[in-house]
């Protein structure tokens, strides 16, 4: 089929419009001309700013908040906010607190960051100026900084009422009992640092209300719409059909614009309350210091293993700083909950215990981020089995070789119940160890380098449930269960046709590709293809963007909906040929007959403009469908991957620079492999951030110390090297085209396989690093401390 | 962040930037590149009520060789120095420094004088120039003095600069064909501000050296003649000689206490010792 645009594919040719199309991406004609329109390029008539006093301490009793005479009109606080309510995000898990997160502080504040006042003034300036001019009368308490101590008894509490600062608790056992015997037992503690999520865009609100419609508007940088509309709802005790969330192009979630903040919340309070649009546009310092925290993870973790290096059995402690509050919708829990769920990893076992604490301390709520609690899932145990192969005497691929769960297995229901529907874990490892190339890795490392300088390989696998359903999250009983996934395919007159989704892309190319999809349907060129989505006046329900799901899940409605759409079609194309409606064919973008083909817009034509020419039984539904989507099993994809790292670590300077790096990953059937690539090269640079750089610490007193990015280090383009990716393609048995949720994926492994190639690296020196980030500081310490042994202290 | 009001004038001349400088009557600070001082506005660190933009001063663009030195205007940007824009008298040593500066994006705005002023201990001229020998021109109402870069720093973002005082030429003097030139900073990743800076310039045939230490928590450690870090003397085997257990000790002598950190000092030491050898 032809196209009007130069769609010049990278297969060569003619290799079509469909599903596993390397296609050009629709949205960058726009994109990459700075046409996108994001929430702060919006301009509305007499649209006001917002700034927010936020609090300086992390744990304080507020005793008053003075608000200067001139500024009364203009300053708000929680004693203006009447009926509003605060954010409250349960667990249906047993023995989960809750917490109340009020959008405008009461009584106490929780965080440094926390929301105290807002401000109004024309300008951003002018209301920051105002911001400066209220003070704070605060009775400072102790925080709590950190999550070990802050399980002990005797440590301040964050919610008093709860006598403790405990989440959750959650026990998993199986048998482990049958692994204490085992020859190589292995334990260390394992910790991963507080991150950032760090989008390009922030968090942006435009909240406007119109008297027309009787209806709230907010424009959020959102990818999760229709979830912030039901929240949002909730907490101004306002009816859904009265507020609309409109979420245009977004730079970038990561997790962070899933969630429902208490600033989206106050924006919509006072637009209502002041009658003109008011708008909060996240800046830099807020987003590192007071909202898009992630990731803090710590394990006491112990492998049991026999002498050939086969799994027996895994033992863990593992401990999450849920932060102050339990985030909507997700709640407090999902991070550590997960750990215990996931653990396991790819790998075969026949013990295992593993226990988790989600706990509550005075930073910025635990946000999901790309892979949630995967990345530092797969950080510990990986780290951990390269120690198994140490003691078993084999190479760290050897040992994964001989625990992965095996093709013949699949689908495979492991330790924890989870439903590996297909793959091969085994090959996906063995060609990443060949295209690394570990023989001759380990011939440089017995040549040596020059002085200081030290190779080191490293691997790590994954694999990753995506796209997990009804059956999964009803049994979280958070504020959210994902059901059928809808989407409307509606053909237009003049025979384009339009797809609405309730997902919402935040990067992920939709528009590119769910238009591959309704093309290999229905095959209609994907440039008459027309995507509307981040807006729920325009669209089906759904929990949105999030767990790698939308192709997944949105793939399939748009698929279901234009395979609906295509009979219609076809049946009225029988009429128009003067055939049977068993004897036409949908193809290629007509219904063909022994007598001739009719075009998809002579028949969109038909319907709307020469009714008069249909069929006497059609459908009265005509051209327009909204169809309802699940996989066959709704327990999650699992795509995986195996990563494998070269660095060179110049152990004087501390330095870790990445020489080489391996990706081969099998995310089932590709709908568009270059735009899964670039998913891929994302996620690598953000996990080479995870790796390497980034970190958010915190003092005693609970404040953040990383508030810019001179001191918050993300990678750019110099740290990040290009990957070599492998793609293996296992259809999932249970997916439309066999998809996979592919997303996160290239999030999670590079920490592990980058730490233990600077472990493999160091480990002749007898240094091992077990935290992340591994900075030069670090690196530079172990080795000193280390040789503090031989030599006389200086 | 946006900044707290401010009144802003651009001077057209020195005359005028130094009796705006010299009024008391209101807190100022001078904008040239606003590389460092854009931010501290935008984050509040500063609230001046008049900032002075002086990169309309003809007089901070001079850029030349005079005799035995090289003078350029407190206004010359890196990327000036990196291209090659202005005449050069270190032998390449200024080129070779401006180049590694942050991001092109910086260098293209931010100025000599400007990163000077800030007294920033992890940015590079402090360190390079105090090494090369430079010394700083500073003229305000009262007068003119010419302070050496090493004096000038007083402490960490603190520079010796007096009320309504200005840098207004930079003076390094021309690096001799027989002094060797090494400098090595480590930085977390590329364009970041350095955790550890060596700058050092060897004169084997004169037996002379002069040695800086940056990237520290204080003003950069300047050691003219340090002998003992190459075992007594400095002559053509300096390199084979430099004594790190020595270097060690000395800078756990001038303060830096954290044992990690003073092995990274010196090993960026050893390298810039060793980059001028080679």
């Amino acid at each position: 089929m032809r196209n009007e645009r130069d769609f010049s594919s990278a297969d060569g040719g003619d290799a079509g419009q469909g599903v596993g199309v390397r296609l050009p991406r629709k949205e960058d004609d726009r994109l990459m001309r700075g046409r996108g329109q994001f929430v702060a390029d919006i301009r509305l008539a007499g649209l006001q700013d917002v700034a927010f006093v936020r609090s300086p301490l992390a744990h304080a009793r507020i005793r008053a908040i003075h608000v200067p005479e001139r500024y009364h009109a203009t300053v708000f606080t929680a004693a203006d906010l009447v009926g509003i309510k605060a954010i409250r995000a349960v667990s249906g898990l047993p023995g989960f607190k809750i917490s109340e997160q009020p959008v405008l502080a009461t009584g106490k504040v929780r965080q440094v960051g926390e929301l105290i006042a807002m401000c109004v003034a024309p300008t951003r300036a002018e209301a920051e100026d105002i911001a400066a001019a209220v003070t704070l009368d605060l009775e400072e308490l102790p925080a709590v900084h950190d999550m070990l101590l802050a399980r002990k008894p005797g440590s301040a509490l964050v919610h008093e009422h709860w006598g403790d600062n405990i989440f959750l608790e959650t026990n998993y056992e199986v048998d482990i009992s049958s692994a204490l015997d085992a020859p190589i037992k292995v334990t260390r503690e394992i910790s991963t640092a507080r991150q950032c999520m760090s989008p390009l865009e922030g968090r942006a609100v435009v909240a406007t209300f119109d008297h027309r419609l009787d209806q709230l508007t907010l424009y959020s940088a959102a990818q999760m719409p229709h979830v912030t509309r039901s929240g949002l709802a909730e907490c101004l005790g306002v009816e859904q059909a009265r507020i609309r969330v409109v979420s245009p192009d977004v730079g970038g979630g990561f997790g962070y614009k899933g969630i429902l903040l208490p600033e989206e919340v106050c924006l919509s309070w006072l637009t209502m309350h002041r009658g003109h649009p008011v708008r909060w546009i996240e800046d830099r310092r807020e987003h590192l210091s007071g909202g898009a925290n992630c990731r803090e993870h710590h394990y006491k973790i112990t492998v049991y293993a026999d002498q050939d290096g086969r799994l027996r059995g895994i033992d863990c402690e593992a401990t999450v700083d849920s932060g102050a509050y339990s985030s909507y919708p997700f709640s407090a829990c999902l991070e550590a909950a997960q750990v215990a769920s996931i653990l396991p990893g790819p790998y075969l076992m026949p013990a295992y215990r593993c226990r988790t604490f989600s706990v509550a301390t005075n930073k910025c709520p635990i946000l999901p981020y790309r892979g949630v609690a995967r990345t530092g899932v797969c950080f510990a145990l990986e780290l951990m089995l390269d120690l198994v192969a140490v003691e078993a005497g084999l190479e760290p691929g050897e040992v994964r070789l001989r625990n992965l769960v095996r093709p013949e297995q699949m689908p495979f229901d492991n330790i924890t119940n989870k439903h590996f529907d297909s793959g091969d874990y085994p090959q996906a490892m063995r060609r990443a160890l060949r295209l690394i190339d570990v023989e001759a890795v380990r011939t440089r490392q017995r040549k040596g380098e020059a002085a200081g300088r030290r190779i080191g390989l490293g691997v790590a696998i994954y694999c990753e449930q995506a796209a997990h359903g009804t059956s999964v999250y009803s049994g979280w009983g958070i504020p959210m269960v994902p059901g059928h996934e809808q989407a409307t395919a509606r053909l237009t007159p003049d025979g384009g046709l339009e797809l609405r989704v309730g997902v919402h892309s935040h990067g992920q190319s939709m528009e590119t590709t769910l238009a591959q999809v309704a093309h290999e349907i229905l095959g209609v060129d994907v440039a008459k293809v027309h995507l509307i989505h981040g807006d729920t006046a325009m669209t089906p329900y759904s929990t949105g963007t999030w767990g790698s799901r939308s192709m997944v899940m949105a793939g399939g409605a748009v698929a279901a909906a234009c395979r609906e759409l295509g009979e219609r079609a076809r049946r009225i194309g029988a009429k128009l040929l003067q055939h049977d409606p068993a004897a036409v064919v949908l193809q290629d973008g007509e219904i063909r007959g022994v007598n001739g083909a009719v075009t998809l817009k002579e028949i969109a034509f038909t319907w709307y403009r020469r009714p008069q020419d249909l069929p006497s039984d059609v459908d009265p539904g005509g051209l327009e469908v909204t169809a309802g989507y699940k996989p066959q099993r709704d327990s999650g994809t699992f795509s995986y991957a195996a990563h494998a790292a070269l660095v060179a670590v110049d152990a004087e300077l501390g330095e870790v620079e990445i020489l080489d790096y391996v990706i081969v990953e099998d995310g089932g059937v590709l709908v568009n492999p270059m735009v899964v690539d670039g998913q891929i090269f994302g996620g690598l640079a953000q996990g080479i951030g995870t790796a390497l750089y980034e970190e958010m610490p915190f003092d005693t007193a609970g404040q953040p110390l990383a508030t810019t990015l001179a001191d918050y280090l993300l990678p750019g383009p110099t740290e990040v090297p290009v990957a070599r990716l492998d793609h293996m393609e296992t259809p999932s048995p249970y997916t439309q085209f066999g998809v996979k949720g592919i997303g996160e994926g290239g999030a999670i492994a590079p920490p592990a396989a980058i730490a233990n190639a600077v472990n493999d690296a160091l480990r002749p020196l007898g240094v091992e690093l077990m935290q992340s980030p591994i900075t030069p500081h670090r690196i530079v310490e172990a080795i000193l401390a280390r040789g503090e042994k031989g030599r006389k202290s200086a | 962040m946006k900044p707290a009001p401010f009144d802003y004038q651009r001077p057209r001349d020195l005359p005028e930037a130094l009796s705006l400088l010299a009024d008391v009557s209101h807190s100022s600070k001078i904008i040239a590149g606003g590389q460092s001082l854009g931010p501290m506005l935008n984050l509040r660190l500063v609230e001046p009520e008049l900032v002075v933009d002086i990169s309309a001063l003809a007089e901070l663009k001079v850029a030349e060789r005079r005799g035995e030195e090289l003078v350029l205007g407190a206004c010359i940007t890196h990327a000036d120095i990196e291209d090659g824009r202005v005449p050069d008298a270190t032998r390449g040593a200024m080129r070779e420094v401006a180049a590694n500066i942050a991001y092109r994006a910086v260098r293209n705005r931010g100025t000599l004088g400007g990163s000077l002023g800030h007294a920033d201990p992890a940015a590079d001229w402090i360190s390079a120039l105090a090494a090369l020998g430079a010394r700083l021109k500073l003229r305000s109402n009262a007068g003119t003095r010419l302070l050496e870069i090493e004096n000038f720093i007083v402490a960490a973002l603190e520079p010796a600069l007096r009320p309504g005082e200005i840098i207004e030429t930079i003076h390094v003097p021309a690096r001799p064909a027989s002094a060797q030139w090494g400098y090595f900073k480590s930085c977390r990743k590329t364009g970041e501000y350095a955790h550890a800076i060596a700058a050092v310039v060897i004169d084997p045939a004169a037996g002379a050296a002069r040695l800086v230490v940056g990237a520290i928590e204080a003003a950069p450690i300047v050691i003219n003649n340090p002998f003992e870090l190459f075992g007594g003397r400095i002559a053509a085997d300096y390199k084979e000689r430099f004594d790190s257990s020595v270097a060690d000790a000395m800078l756990a002598k001038a303060g830096i206490a954290n044992a990690t950190q003073r092995h990274i000092h010196v090993n960026v030491l050893k390298r810039a010792i060793r980059g001028a050898a080679a």
